[in-house]
C-alpha cells in the first residue's frame, strides 16, 4: 500500500510534534526570559513525540508519501531509541555547565532538529529520501559540535566533521548514482527487484556498494571512516558528544540495515535472509568489522582523555555490532537491534558520569578519576563501574547479553574466525575500561583533583541507567520481545 | 528444603543488600551482618551434607525454572547437586564463614569489602550449583568482578597489578568458554544449555568437536587451577591479597578449574576426554607438582611458599583425574576437598604472622616456637598436613591418587612420588627456620596466636584431623557420581571404538 502526501499526515504524528516543538523553541528563544525553560520544553516535545510514536505503532505498514518513506516497526523501533537518546540528552544538558554557557535556544531547537532528521533516516525507503535524511542530520551534528562559542577544540571539531562529513557525502551520493544508474530506480523495493533479476557487471555494483558503504561506514563511525570521531567526540559539548555516540550512530545503522536488507538482499520462503546472488556483500562488510573492532580497541588502549577514550571505544563497537550484520540472519539483526539498546543504555551512562565529573572538577583525563570513589563520588563511581564492565562485556551487565548473542548469531553461522576476533578484542578492550576503575576505585587522590558533588536530577538519571544496565544483564525478556517484534520490515 | 540451594546462594546476596544499606561507620554492625548471611549457608551445607543421598550417581534438589525464552532460545535457572558439587559447597560455605573472621581486622572502607565479600560468596556457590551453562557462566564471572576490587583495593603495595593480571588472564579463559558453550549450544539439536541435556547427548559429539571444545574449555579452567602454563598469576595474586582474599582464592576458586573439567570435560565431552587426558591433565599435573614444589623451595616470601605450594598441591588432582581409575579419581576429588581446608589454615597461618610483625620474609624470623608456642602448634598441624603426613587428612587423598595413577601410568607416578619428599623438604626447612633455632630478639615479643584467629583456624584443624583417620564421610559422598563420571568416559571410548 502507498499512501499520498495528504493520507500520510496521520502517520507523520510524531514528526509533526517534533516539528511544533522546534518552532516553539525558537520563538521561545526571542520571547522568554528564562532561557533555561527552553530545555524543558524541548524536553516535553520529546516526550510528547514518543508518546506519539507509540501510538502510531500499531498501525498497519504501509509507505508513505508516494514510497518515499515507509512506516513499519523497524523505523518504530529505531524512532524510539532515538526519542529515548534524546530525552536523555536533554536531561544532561540541562545540568551541563558547557550547554549553559551557549545559546540555549539554538541548541535544543537545532538538537531536536537533529532527532527529526534521525526519525526520517529510519524509515527512509528511497536512496534520495536516505541522502536527505542523512545530510540533515550531519548538518545538524556540525552545528552542535561547534555550538560552544570561543571553544577553539569544539570549533576545530566542527570544521573537522564538517570537512570529513562533506567528502564522505560526496562519496556516498557518487556510490547512489551508480546504484540509480545500475538498478535504474531509486526506490529500495525496485533496486531490489531490478537487481535481482539482472546480470550486469558485478564489478561496477561492487564498486557501487563500497561506495555507498563509505557513507554509512562514516554516520557509524567505522574504520576506515571512523577519523572524526576521536576529535569530534573530545570537542563537542559532553551531551551532544553522547547523543553523537548513541543516536546519530543508531541512525547510520537504521540507514545501513534498511539498505542492505530490503534493498540489496532477499527474504527466503521461510523468513531466512541472503544475499542477491553475485553481490557478495558480506563479505566486505566482514573485513570492516574485524578491522573496525581492532583498530578501535588498539587505538583505544593507550588514550588518556575519556571522552577520546569512548570515541575510540564506539568505533570498537560499531565493529561488534557490525558482526551481526555480516551474518545475514534474522538472529543477526535481532542482535544488533538488541546490542543498540544496552549500548544506549550503557554508553551514554558513562558520557553522563563523564559530564558529572567534568562539571564539577573541569577534568576529562584518567587522571581525574583518581579515587573519585573516595572522594564524594561514590555514586557515579559505582555507576561507571557498572557501565564499563557492560561495554566490556562481562556479565551481569547488559552488554554481556548483548556480546551473548552477537557471538550467538555469528557462530550459528560458522564465521568463528570472526568469533574469535571478537572475542580476543573483547579481552583487549576490557584493559582500558578497567584502567578508568582501577583510577576510580585503586588509586588514591592526590588531593588536587577536586571533589565531586552530584545533583539530584543526574544522580537519579544515573541511577535508573546503571538499573536498567544490571537489570538487562538478568532478565532481558520484554527487551527482546521488543526487539523481535521490531524485526519486520515493509518490504512491499 | 527443597530451594535449599537457591537459599544458599542468595542468602549472601541479600547479606550484601542489607550491608549496602547500613551506615558507613558502624563497623561492627557491617561485620557482624556480613558474618550472620554466612551462617545459614554453612547450617544448610552441614545439612546437606547429613542428607544427601550417598547411593544416586545423579543430581539432586534439583529447581528448574524458565529464566529467559525466546523463540529457539532458552536458558534456565537450573541447579542441583551431585556428589563432586556437594563437597565443593560445602567448602564454600565453610570457608566463606571462616574468612568473615579473618577479615575482622580491615578497617578501610569495611562496607565495601564486605559487601563485595557477600557477592563473591554468592558467585562461588552459584558455580558450583548451576546446571544451566547461561547460568554458570555468569556466576563465573560474577565472582571476578568483586575478587577484581577485593585484591585491587584492600591488598598489598604491588595490589593493582596483581589484580589485572588475574582479572585478565581469567577473562581470557572465559571469553573461550563462552564461544565453546555456545558452540554446544548450537550444536546439539535442539539447541540446549541445560547441562544435563548437554551429558546425555555426549555420545552424538563428533571427536573433531570434542577435541576443539575440549581444549577451549581446558584452557578456561586451567587459568583456574591453574595448571602451568597458565599459573603465573596466581603467585601475584595471593602475595597481594589481604588474607581472607588468599584463603578464598586457593581454598575456592582454584577448585572451580578442576570442578569445570569434571563437570564439562568429563561428562559432556568423553571422549576427548579419553584423548587428551593424558597429555593435558596427567603429564601436566605432574609437571605442575614437580614444578610447583622446586619453585616453593626457592621461595623467601613465606606467602609465596605456600603459594607454590598450592600449585604443586593442585597437580595431584589433575594427575587423579586423568588416572580413569575409582581410587584416582575419588583421591582428586577428596584432594579438592583436602587442599581447601589445609591451604586456608596456612595462609590464615602466614596471616596471624604478617599481622605482627609486618613482613612475611621466612629469613627474618627464628625461634618463634618459644615466643608463640600455640601458633606454632597449630602451624606444625596445617604443615604436616600439607606435607601429606599419615594421620592428616591431605595424606588419604594423595595415597589415592598414587594408587589410581599407578594403574594408569607408572612413570608419571614416580615422578609425582618424587616431589613428596620436596615437599617436606620445603615445609620442614621453613620450619626450621622460623619457628626453630636462636631466637631473633626482634620479635621475641611478638603476642600470641588471638581467640578470633584460632577460632577461624580450629574448625579446619579438626575436620584436618578427623578426614585424616576417618575419611569415609566425604568420600561417600562422590564415589557414586565420580564412578558414573569414569563409566560416561569409559562408555564413550567404547562405542567410538
Amino acid at each position: 500500500m502507498s499512501l499520498d502526501n495528504v493520507q500520510s499526515l496521520a502517520y507523520l504524528v510524531p514528526e509533526l510534534v517534533l516539528a511544533t516543538t522546534i518552532l516553539v523553541v525558537f520563538i521561545g528563544d526571542l520571547v522568554l526570559k528564562a532561557k533555561e525553560r527552553l530545555g524543558e520544553i524541548a524536553l516535553v516535545g520529546t516526550a510528547v513525540a514518543l508518546v506519539a510514536v507509540a501510538r502510531v505503532s500499531g498501525s498497519a505498514d504501509t509507505w508513505l508519501f508516494n514510497r518515499m518513506i515507509v512506516h513499519d516497526q523497524f523505523a518504530i523501533f529505531f524512532k524510539v531509541v532515538f526519542s529515548l537518546a534524546t530525552i536523555t540528552t536533554i536531561l544532561m544538558s540541562l545540568s551541563s555547565r558547557e550547554v549553559q554557557r551557549s545559546s540555549q535556544g539554538e541548541y535544543y531547537g537545532i538538537l531536536l532538529s537533529s532527532l527529526l532528521g534521525l526519525f526520517f533516516m529510519a524509515s527512509a525507503s528511497n536512496l534520495l529520501m536516505a541522502y536527505l535524511s542523512l545530510e540533515f542530520v550531519s548538518l545538524t551534528s556540525y552545528v552542535l559540535t561547534g555550538i560552544i562559542k570561543h571553544s577553539r577544540r569544539s570549533g576545530e571539531a566542527a570544521l573537522k566533521y564538517l570537512i570529513y562529513g562533506g567528502v564522505a557525502s560526496g562519496t556516498m551520493i557518487y556510490g547512489m548514482s551508480w546504484i540509480f544508474g545500475l538498478a535504474g530506480s531509486m526506490d529500495y523495493a525496485q533496486i531490489n527487484a531490478a537487481l535481482s533479476h539482472s546480470t550486469g557487471n558485478q564489478l561496477a555494483l561492487f564498486v557501487a556498494l563500497v561506495l555507498t558503504f563509505a557513507g554509512f561506514g562514516y554516520k557509524i563511525a567505522a574504520a576506515p571512516f571512523h577519523m572524526w570521531a576521536p576529535d569530534v567526540y573530545q570537542g563537542a559539548p559532553i551531551p551532544i558528544t553522547a547523543f553523537l555516540s548513541v543516536g546519530s550512530k543508531a541512525g547510520g545503522f537504521a540507514l545501513l540495515i534498511r539498505f542492505f536488507y530490503p534493498a540489496i538482499s532477499q527474504l527466503g520462503p521461510n523468513g531466512a535472509w541472503t544475499a542477491l546472488p553475485g553481490i557478495e556483500w558480506p563479505q566486505l562488510v566482514l573485513v570492516f568489522s574485524m578491522i573496525t573492532m581492532t583498530l578501535g580497541n588498539l587505538a583505544a588502549l593507550s588514550q588518556t582523555n575519556l571522552k577520546r577514550l569512548l570515541a575510540y571505544s564506539s568505533i570498537a563497537h560499531a565493529g561488534y555490532i557490525l558482526m551481526g550484520f555480516v551474518v545475514v540472519s534474522n538472529e543477526g539483526l535481532r542482535a544488533m537491534l538488541f546490542y543498540l539498546i544496552a549500548y544506549y543504555l550503557m554508553n551514554i551512562g558513562a558520557f553522563l558520569v563523564v559530564m558529572i565529573v567534568a562539571n564539577s572538577t573541569g577534568r576529562e583525563d584518567i587522571d581525574g578519576y583518581r579515587g573519585l570513589a573516595w572522594r564524594g563520588g561514590s555514586l557515579p563511581a559505582v555507576a561507571m563501574a557498572i557501565f564499563l564492565f557492560s561495554l566490556a562485556g562481562l556479565p551481569p551487565m547488559g552488554g554481556f547479553i548483548g556480546k551473548f548473542y552477537l557471538f550467538a548469531a555469528v557462530i550459528q553461522q560458522h564465521f568463528y574466525a570472526l568469533a574469535v576476533v571478537g572475542v580476543v578484542n573483547s579481552v583487549v578492550s576490557l584493559y582500558y575500561y578497567a584502567r578508568i576503575v582501577r583510577a576510580m576505585f585503586l588509586d588514591q587522590p592526590t588531593g588536587d583533583e577536586g571533589a565531586v558533588t552530584v545533583g539530584v536530577q543526574d544522580g537519579v538519571v544515573l541511577g535508573l541507567l546503571a538499573g536498567a544496565t544490571l537489570t538487562l544483564g538478568v532478565y532481558w525478556s520484554p527487551v527482546m520481545g521488543f526487539v523481535e517484534r521490531s524485526l519486520h520490515f515493509f518490504v512491499g | 528444603m527443597a530451594n535449599i540451594l537457591t537459599y544458599m546462594t542468595f542468602i549472601p546476596v541479600a547479606g550484601m543488600a542489607v550491608v549496602l544499606c547500613l551506615p558507613n561507620h558502624r563497623h561492627n554492625l557491617i561485620k557482624w551482618t556480613a558474618a550472620i548471611a554466612t551462617v545459614p549457608p554453612l547450617l544448610m551445607a552441614v545439612w546437606l551434607f547429613a542428607n544427601f543421598d550417598r547411593s544416586q550417581a545423579g543430581f539432586q534438589l534439583m529447581q528448574r525454572a524458565t529464566w529467559i525464552e525466546f523463540g529457539s532460545f532458552k536458558a534456565e535457572y537450573l541447579i542441583g547437586v551431585d556428589g563432586i558439587s556437594v563437597t565443593m559447597v560445602l567448602l564454600t560455605a565453610l570457608l566463606s564463614f571462616i574468612c568473615i573472621f579473618a577479615s575482622w581486622g580491615i578497617d578501610k572502607a569495611v562496607k565495601g569489602y564486605f559487601a563485595l565479600f557477600l557477592l563473591l560468596d554468592a558467585g562461588m556457590m552459584g558455580v558450583f550449583v548451576a546446571l544451566d551453562f547461561l547460568l554458570f557462566f555468569v556466576f563465573w564471572e560474577v565472582m571476578l568482578l568483586p575478587m577484581y576490587f577485593l585484591i585491587g583495593i584492600w591488598g598489598g603495595p604491588r595490589r593493582e597489578y596483581a589484580a589485572i593480571k588475574f582479572f585478565l588472564y581469567t577473562l581470557v579463559g572465559s571469553a573461550l568458554m563462552l564461544l565453546a558453550i555456545l558452540a554446544l549450544y548450537f550444536y546439539n539439536d535442539p539447541h540446549t544449555l541445560d547441562m544435563t541435556k548437554l551429558i546425555a547427548n555426549n555420545g552424538t559429539y563428533s571427536r573433531e568437536f570434542q577435541t576443539i571444545a575440549w581444549l577451549a574449555f581446558f584452557v578456561g579452567f586451567a587459568i583456574k587451577i591453574p595448571a602451568f602454563p597458565f599459573h603465573t598469576w596466581l603467585p601475584d595474586a595471593h602475595v597481594e591479597a589481604p588474607t581472607a582474599i588468599s584463603v578464598i582464592l586457593a581454598g575456592v576458586l582454584l577448585k572451580m578449574g578442576t570442578y569445570g573439567i569434571l563437570r564439562v570435560n568429563f561428562a559432556i565431552l568423553p571422549l576427548a576426554t579419553a584423548d587428551l587426558a593424558y597429555y593435558f591433565l596427567g603429564a601436566l599435573g605432574t609437571w605442575n607438582i614437580v614444578y610447583g614444589a622446586l619453585c616453593a623451595m626457592a621461595q623467601k616470601d613465606l606467602k609465596k611458599l605456600v603459594a607454590y605450594s598450592s600449585i604443586s598441591h593442585m597437580g595431584y588432582v589433575m594427575l587423579g583425574m586423568a588416572s580413569f581409575t575409582q581410587l584416582g579419581i575419588n583421591g582428586a576429588v577428596l584432594q579438592m576437598f583436602n587442599h581447601g581446608t589445609v591451604t586456608a589454615m596456612l595462609f590464615l597461618l602466614v596471616g596471624v604472622i604478617y599481622d605482627r610483625a609486618h613482613h612475611r620474609q621466612i629469613e627474618g624470623f627464628g625461634g618463634l616456637a618459644t615466643t608463640m608456642p600455640l601458633y606454632t602448634g597449630v602451624t606444625a598441624l596445617a604443615f604436616f598436613a600439607a606435607m601429606g603426613l599419615p594421620g592428616l587428612s591431605a595424606f588419604i587423598s594423595e595415597v589415592l591418587v598414587l594408587l589410581g595413577a599407578w594403574q594408569a601410568s607408572p612413570g608419571l607416578t614416580v615422578i609425582a612420588a618424587t616431589a613428596v619428599v620436596l615437599t617436606a623438604g620445603y615445609m620442614l626447612w621453613t620450619m626450621q627456620r622460623m619457628y626453630f633455632g636462636k631466637v631473633n630478639e626482634k620479635y621475641a615479643d611478638l603476642p600470641e596466636i588471638n581467640g578470633r584467629e584460632l577460632f577461624t583456624l580450629i574448625p579446619l584443624g579438626v575436620i584436618v584431623i578427623i578426614l585424616g583417620v576417618y575419611p569415609a564421610p566425604v568420600l561417600d559422598l562422590m564415589t557414586q557420581s565420580l564412578q558414573n563420571l569414569n563409566e560416561i568416559v569409559a562408555h564413550a571410548v567404547a562405542v567410538s571404538g
